[in-house]
């Protein structure tokens, strides 16, 4: 396919060929006439070429003009306006050589005068189409299909019409004068569509007359010198005997006085249609200023300016209060802000006043009101909360210098306004919180990751026993902590913990453990004495209701011995490897942080045992024994120490999977809501195992 | 769901809670504690006949008022716990430092009011 540009240059060119061969054409036509001589020159080739040149013409503006991007009407009519003056120009001067030559012989030359119609007739038809595809736009602004048909039948008829030409019929034959006719009538038709006018401001339709009137001008001097050069010589084509030439006038011509009459008749409301759209502009750039902008005072400004534009103000003022951050802010417009009291006072006091909230929110606090004042410079006030999410956050009040002057249109379009603005206010809030949750959530992952990272990745083991352990925290973070810290070849200290609640407070208070355990261990204190110091220790940092749970152990491989306390915490669960039986650890004991004195160590107590291969125990935090059902039972100790008998053969870590998988068929959901952590001891086969003491008791 | 009455007498003040006092919960049951002791009652019963389940925050609340009820020679009895709730108190060690008896009459009792 050809693109826009070539198909315009092509025009171009053939324009110019059929012209040439028109004027041809013409002319020796007329020489043999003239000489009686015969060159040949068939009668209907200067009809051939006329209709080849005004087709080259109407594809020439129908893709120079028709095709235009922008509809500026202003820049049509004024592309139109220059065509016109230049074909007058040209015609005129013509004019001008015919009188300055008016006694020789040269002016009485039939070919010469042919010579000159033809120049004056290319240019009339270029005025004459292009104003056609001109119109042809500002029919079709938004347009309808209905519109549309009619349209093309108009151009098809058209179109046809300049085959009448081959006819022969001349002006005033019926056939020729019902044609003119029909096109005319369709041309009426299509002429009642005049919809651009409406969005002329009244400058422009100002200048769409001038530029009209002066179309006008042009189409009756044309038709007028056509009719001139008709009258006075021999011509061969006559345009005056073309229908689709004769129409093409009449319809440009109809269309130019009915645009006129139109536009005159709306010039006195152009202000009225101007100012709605004024108002549909503000309401678009206050629904537009959450994308755009980044502050909220931008969308009070706008406000304030667009209301203050809308009903006319004479001043306005909108104050701003900000509860958060305890100030209050205020825009002022034409009015000095010291005013702004005695207005109050005056809106308050005036006997002229009506409450526009609607019946279903009455709220006294948050009045729109419209008042009559009085010793003030202005006459009257129209006042207007702003409210975001119930909540007013500032007031829109709008002066006038006449009373009573705001109309419900006025107040309908403040209220629309208002809310709009409210809206985006509302939406930039939201904006902002989903913004600073999304940081508070990538805080809480760091958190997370940090914590997990305070958990140990490996545990201290070694040939004598196996241990592994499972963490899970019902929130991102969590209190519990269990920690191995191997003190010398010997002997390796063993802690778990839990603390008091959980979240975001209790890993706080974890991470203050694992720093305890990491100072005690490596002085490789007696077990009382490590409680007793991390007793002492926490006192001075914990919160007032926070207490923490512990179990602390020393596996001595050398001895076989393992030395433990319990402050406060779940009681661990032995299974003797041997004689398959069961016990927990209840010993005496007291949560770190319950006592914050000396009387601490009253309270504990360390117990001892040897241990022998196969003997497993099992830590573990309250999440596992007080985790529920959905009939609220809990898991509790019997079920926890079944679920050990029935794994304990396997490896620790198998073990772990087995009462975690028990824990969960018993509760039958994946997510708890508590913390809970388990850790497995199972001691390994040792030769020259000694006789179990049972457990000893030492205070 | 915690649910809280307190009942005043003259000498004493008895505060009545059920339900479950979890970390959220707690926070009432602290409040009425320390309406009582700052309204100068010199005994408290808490009776906890009603109660469920007891977080680790609820023990919180118990344990926090430990020490300043010695010093403002404050008694507060404990009765009516159910025994899963009392072991609760037992692992902690609670136990050892509140007074808990099994009913009113022995709280009573304790306290020396009829």
């Amino acid at each position: 396919m050809l693109s826009n540009k070539s198909i315009v240059r092509l025009s171009i060119a053939f324009g110019i060929i059929f012209w040439t061969l028109l004027l041809l054409t013409n002319l020796s036509i007329l020489f043999d006439q003239k000489n009686n001589a015969s060159l040949g020159i068939p009668q209907f080739l200067p009809h051939a070429f006329l209709i080849l040149f005004i087709l080259s013409v109407g594809v020439y503006y129908r893709y120079s003009i028709g095709k235009a991007e922008s509809i500026n009407f202003i820049d049509l009519l004024w592309r139109v306006f220059v065509t016109g003056l230049l074909t007058t120009i040209v015609s005129l001067s013509i004019k001008f050589f015919f009188y300055v030559f008016g006694g020789s012989m040269l002016t009485k030359n039939i070919l010469l005068i042919n010579f000159f119609y033809l120049v004056n007739l290319g240019l009339i038809l270029a005025f004459l189409i292009s104003t056609f595809i001109v119109w042809k736009r500002l029919i079709l602004y938004q347009k309808s299909k209905k519109l549309l048909r009619t349209w093309q039948f108009f151009e098809y008829f058209l179109f046809l019409s300049l085959a009448f030409e081959f006819s022969g019929y001349k002006l005033f034959d019926v056939p020729f004068n019902t044609v003119i006719l029909l096109l005319v009538g369709i041309g009426l038709i299509l002429s009642v569509n005049l919809k651009w006018v409406a969005y002329l401001n009244f400058k422009q339709k100002w200048k769409s007359i001038l530029f009209l009137l002066l179309v006008i001008i042009y189409l009756w001097y044309f038709f007028m010198s056509l009719v001139g050069y008709s009258n006075e010589s021999v011509l061969i084509t006559d345009l005056l005997n073309n229908v689709f030439v004769l129409a093409v006038f009449a319809f440009i011509f109809i269309y130019s006085v009915f645009s006129v009459l139109v536009i005159l008749f709306n010039l006195p409301t152009s202000s009225v249609f101007e100012s709605k759209l004024e108002e549909v502009i503000n309401f678009q750039r206050l629904s537009q200023t959450i994308p755009t902008g980044q502050k909220e005072e931008q969308v009070f400004e706008i406000l304030l300016d667009s209301a203050v534009s809308a009903v006319f103000a004479d001043a306005a003022w909108l104050e701003v209060t900000d509860a958060k951050a305890g100030k209050q802010e205020l825009l002022v417009r034409n009015l000095n802000p010291d005013l702004i009291d005695k207005i109050k006072e005056a809106a308050q006091n005036s006997t002229l006043k009506r409450i526009l909230n609607s019946e279903l929110e009455r709220n006294p606090t948050s009045q729109k009101l419209t008042a009559t004042l009085k010793k003030v410079p202005f006459k009257s006030i129209l006042v207007y909360p702003i409210i975001v999410k119930n909540e007013q956050i500032g007031t829109l009040a709008l002066l006038k210098e006449v009373d009573d002057s705001f109309n419900k249109e006025m107040i309908d379009i403040i209220n629309t306004y208002v809310n709009q603005a409210s809206i985006s206010i509302e939406n930039f809030r939201l904006l902002n919180e989903a913004l600073e949750n999304e940081r508070y959530k990538e805080e809480l992952k760091i958190a997370s990751r940090v914590q997990k990272s305070l958990l140990p990745q490996t545990l201290d083991k070694n040939h004598d026993y196996n241990i592994t352990a499972f963490s899970m925290a019902a929130d991102e973070v969590g209190g519990d902590y269990y920690d191995t810290f191997r003190i010398n070849d010997n002997k390796v200290a063993l802690i778990i913990a839990d603390v008091s609640g959980k979240g975001t407070s209790a890993a706080f208070h974890m991470s203050q453990m694992k720093g305890i355990f990491h100072s005690l261990a490596q002085l490789d204190l007696e077990p009382k004495e490590f409680m007793v110091q991390a007793n002492s220790a926490l006192s001075r940092c914990l919160e007032k209701t926070s207490f923490i749970t512990a179990s602390y152990f020393i596996i001595d491989t050398k001895s076989k011995i393992v030395r433990f306390t319990r402050a406060g915490h779940c009681p661990t669960l032995y299974l003797d490897g041997r004689t398959r039986e069961t016990s927990f650890f209840k010993n005496k004991g007291l949560g770190l942080g319950i006592l914050r004195n000396s009387s601490f160590e009253d309270y504990v107590q360390v117990n001892e045992f040897y241990y022998k291969p196969e003997d497993v125990f099992v830590l573990y935090t309250d999440g596992i024994t007080e985790a529920t059902n959905q009939n609220q039972e809990e898991f509790g100790y019997d079920r926890l120490r079944t679920s050990l008998l029935k794994h304990a053969n396997l490896s620790p870590d198998k073990i772990k999977d087995g009462i975690i998988d028990d824990l969960y068929d018993f509760c039958g959901k994946r997510s708890l809501d508590d913390d809970y952590t388990m850790l497995i001891v199972k001691f390994t086969g040792h030769e020259n195992v000694k006789s179990v003491e049972s457990v000893k008791t030492k205070k | 769901m915690i649910e809280i009455s307190t009942a005043e007498d003259k000498e004493y003040v008895c505060i009545s809670v059920g339900g479950e006092v979890d970390a959220s919960s707690s926070i009432q049951l602290d409040a009425t504690i320390q309406n009582a002791v700052s309204d100068g009652f010199k005994k408290i019963m808490i009776d906890c006949s009603g109660l469920n389940y007891i977080s680790s925050a609820g023990l919180g609340v118990f344990m926090s008022y430990i020490q300043e009820l010695e010093i403002k020679e404050i008694n507060m009895v404990i009765f009516g716990l159910q025994d899963k709730v009392f072991h609760v108190f037992q692992i902690l060690g609670l136990d050892q430092l509140l007074k808990i008896v099994d009913d009113e009459k022995s709280a009573k009792g304790l306290l020396n009011v009829i």
